[in-house]
């Protein structure tokens, strides 16, 4: 199943980063899944709770939150949700949206760590996202 | 007490990292992919069939990788055309993903591939999301599988570089309504190029081999407002 390689790809970020700051345990995972990504929520929550038994993030919580489709014209610049199944020719003006504002992440938005030492600012993890490339 | 940290990544960074440099890779040294992706059963093995052995009888060195939860079945089929062949048994896995194509195209991929045809696991869902390094994303339909597929499947069909409608030699039996599928194909990808081909009837023929093509020159493809996402 998908969700399993999607909540293994999870499990596999939060647990680097756990190592790369000692943390003990991971109170929660909160992610951002579009629309458009093609994951389905539920199957989702229940591959991660497997996926997390034995390791750092076991008994982590998992929040979704969804984010729906949005798309940006390039002719008249109306934005609008695109719905499901997504409508991507402006509803305005009758030509192709430009590109979709949102609607198509599948993102760790935030981690809540267990570990009680507090460490200093250095710790706090940010890595950059990839321009996902389609060409 | 509980401290929450940023952690902003992409889920699937790693993939889409592991495909950006096969496909820099491959390019680099003269080989463009061709991915393709569709429902069971929808052709993918009869179209490649057709054009691997077309692209024998022009002279472009070509290969195809095809993926299946299990049997060797379409490889010994696509072999038929002479060019090399490989089968991934993916063990119940239902896509394909860029480090596992890396590793079979490792010692086995022929020096002077020009075109690489990847026959993905027949699942229209989470191939999507998976890229492979490829130039050139293909998605497939037969004519039976009704006119809403890409409304069903729409990230897809939205994220797809050609359209490919396939057995249209069958189109009067099933009524297929070719204009309703350009028109849904078009709400969820303006102004991507659906060919009609059927194996029985020869229409198409080279269609697939010829875009390809025009990809490995260097010609600009398609690029859908999906995979423009800014997210
Ligand atoms: N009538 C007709 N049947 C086709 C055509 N292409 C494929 N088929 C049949 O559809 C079935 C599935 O084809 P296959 O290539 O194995 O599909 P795949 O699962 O997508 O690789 C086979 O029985 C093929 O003979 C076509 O153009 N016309
Ligand atoms: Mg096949
Ligand atoms: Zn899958
Ligand atoms: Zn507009």
């Amino acid at each position: 199943m998908h969700e399993m390689s999607v909540a293994l790809a999870v499990v596999d970020q939060v647990e680097q980063a756990a190592r790369s700051r000692g943390a003990v345990g991971v109170e929660s995972v909160s992610l951002d899944v579009g629309e458009l990504a093609g994951v389905v929520p539920d199957a989702l929550a229940f591959c991660f709770e497997l996926a997390c038994a034995g390791t750092v993030l076991e008994g982590a919580e998992l929040f979704t939150r969804s984010v729906p489709g949005t798309a940006r014209c390039g002719t008249c610049a109306d934005v609008w949700d695109v719905g499901m199944p997504p409508q991507l020719i402006c509803p305005a003006c009758g030509n192709a949206a430009a590109d979709l504002v949102s609607g198509r992440e599948l993102r760790i938005s935030e981690v809540r760590w267990a570990d009680v030492e507090a460490e200093a600012d250095a710790a706090h993890v940010r890595i950059r996202e990839p321009i996902p490339q389609e060409s | 007490m509980c401290r929450v940290v940023d952690l902003q990544q992409a889920v699937l960074a790693k993939n889409e990292a592991a495909a950006q440099i096969l496909r820099t890779e491959l390019t680099t040294r003269g080989t463009t992919v061709v991915n393709l992706l569709s429902s069971p059963g929808s052709g993918k093995t009869a179209l490649l069939e057709r054009e691997l052995l077309l692209a024998r009888e022009r002279g472009v060195p070509a290969a195809a990788l095809t993926a299946d939860l299990a049997t060797e079945n379409d490889a010994e089929r696509l072999a038929r055309s002479g060019v090399p062949v490989k089968q991934i048994l993916t063990d119940g896995l239902c896509h394909l993903e860029a480090d596992m194509l890396a590793r079979h195209l490792h010692n086995w991929l022929p020096e002077d591939t020009r075109l690489l045809f990847v026959e993905n696991v027949g699942n229209l869902v989470c191939p999507a999301s998976y890229d492979l390094g490829e130039s050139l994303r293909v998605v497939l339909a037969s004519v039976t599988e009704g006119e809403d597929k890409p409304l069903k499947y729409p990230t897809a069909f939205g994220l797809a570089h050609l359209v490919v409608v396939t057995k249209t030699d069958m189109a009067e039996p099933a009524a297929f309504d070719e204009a309703v599928f350009r028109t849904n194909v078009q709400q969820v990808n303006p102004g991507v190029e659906v060919v009609l081909t059927s194996v029985r009837s020869g229409e198409g023929a080279g269609c697939l081999l010829d875009r390809a093509l025009s990809a490995a020159e260097g010609s600009a493809v398609h690029a859908p407002v999906m995979a423009q996402a800014r997210a």
